[in-house]
């Protein structure tokens, strides 16, 4: 997304440009949508860190290295759980209760920071979790815990349906939506709901991860 | 999420263009998605054999389904007369790059660890399917909520 990962400060400089000309700017006592800050959809400056992650994680799975793909699966893993509950059961709430210029300038913030570290957290967990567990023999049909191992599956499978099908494409038509010059917040509203609650939803089906990996772990 | 009807200024969330637009279009989503659950099935399937004499017989099946539901989709699509195509293609372009990378390293594990052909053959086919699909509803969740003259 070339074009699209270029700063549009225009849009914010003037009133013109941001406010459907029906409508006075903000500040002029009228009411039109938020001024939405200029934003990148990707931040291109984080790319050479995920492109050093990717390395670094085919690099581990090349060696198979012990501490190397468990150091990937747990970290990767930790981070992408931590986010998901935090983003469910703590940030959602507040989200909620702040101003739609407040959620707006939020929302530029934070979203295309998430639609670079949710995709490569999960990279990470699954592609080192796998070789991980094929490494040391885990998944091996005659693992005597193979069960709880295929339950972690099925776990994954529906958190990936939930995050691929509802999470990432209303996380990007969201910011697509605020690259217009009239962003409709009614709409943004409703994709970052749908957003936050297959977060929150994907967050307590971590949970379900983490019982089933502390057992394996301890086993 | 919970509203704040204070701060939402009057004419805020009337539906627009592109709002009276989405009952037009196909459901290309919900296709979507059950194509992606049917590839995650199988997936899970062959994974859950690993190691044993594999029954490839029913994720084959899902696999099938699941490229036909693929493809029925990408014609919907096609057949759509008014559309942002250009944010469509452009979305999709780089997310099947994305996606093709993240693909790539699954499939290099894969023959990494010599995996046996038929499972081979059956988890690339699994990945092709997602690595194109997951795009398709990028972009498409995107394009739909797009002016259709919108590049």
């Amino acid at each position: 997304m070339t074009d699209t990962a270029v700063e549009t400060a225009a849009r914010s400089e003037g009133p013109a440009a941001a406010e459907p000309a029906s409508t006075p700017p903000p500040g002029a006592g009228g009411h039109g949508p938020p001024p939405v800050p200029s934003f990148s959809i990707v931040p291109v400056r984080a790319l050479p860190v995920v492109a050093a992650v990717l390395v670094g994680l085919i690099v581990a799975i090349g060696s198979n290295n012990l501490w190397a793909l468990t150091f990937f699966h747990v970290a990767g893993g930790g981070l992408w759980t931590s986010l998901d509950l935090f983003l469910g059961l703590v940030l959602g709430p507040i989200m909620g209760s702040l101003s739609i210029p407040a959620r707006v300038e939020f929302t530029t913030r934070f979203m295309p920071k998430m639609l670079l570290i949710m995709p490569t957290l999960v990279a990470m967990t699954l592609g080192a979790g796998f070789q991980l567990a094929r490494h040391v023999g885990n998944l091996d049909a005659s693992y005597p815990h193979h069960g709880w191992l295929v339950a972690s599956f099925v776990v994954v499978g529906i958190m990936a349906v939930i995050a691929l099908g509802l999470l990432e494409p209303a996380n990007l038509a969201v910011l697509f939506e605020l690259k217009k010059p009239q962003p409709n917040g009614e709409r943004i509203g409703r994709l970052m709901k749908v957003f936050i609650y297959t977060a929150g939803i994907t967050g307590v089906l971590q949970i379900a991860t983490i019982l089933i990996m502390t057992f394996l772990a301890s086993r | 999420m919970t509203t704040a009807p204070a701060a939402s200024p009057p004419g805020f969330g009337e539906p627009d263009a592109e709002d009276l637009h989405q009952a037009d279009l196909p459901p290309v989503m919900p296709i979507a998605i059950v194509t992606l659950a049917l590839v995650v099935t199988g997936g899970i399937l062959v994974a859950a054999q690993y190691g044993r004499a594999a029954h490839l017989t029913v994720p084959t099946v899902l696999l099938a389904v699941s490229a036909v539901l693929l493809l029925a989709n990408a014609v919907l699509i096609a057949r759509i007369s008014a559309f942002a195509w250009p944010v469509f293609f452009r979305v999709l372009g780089w997310a099947l790059l994305a996606y093709c990378v993240i693909a790539g390293i699954l499939e290099y594990v894969f023959v990494y660890d010599h995996t046996p052909a038929r499972l081979l053959a059956l988890f690339s086919g699994m990945l092709v399917l997602f690595a194109v699909d997951v795009p398709l509803m990028l972009a498409y969740s995107v394009a739909r909520w797009q002016p259709v003259d919108a590049t």
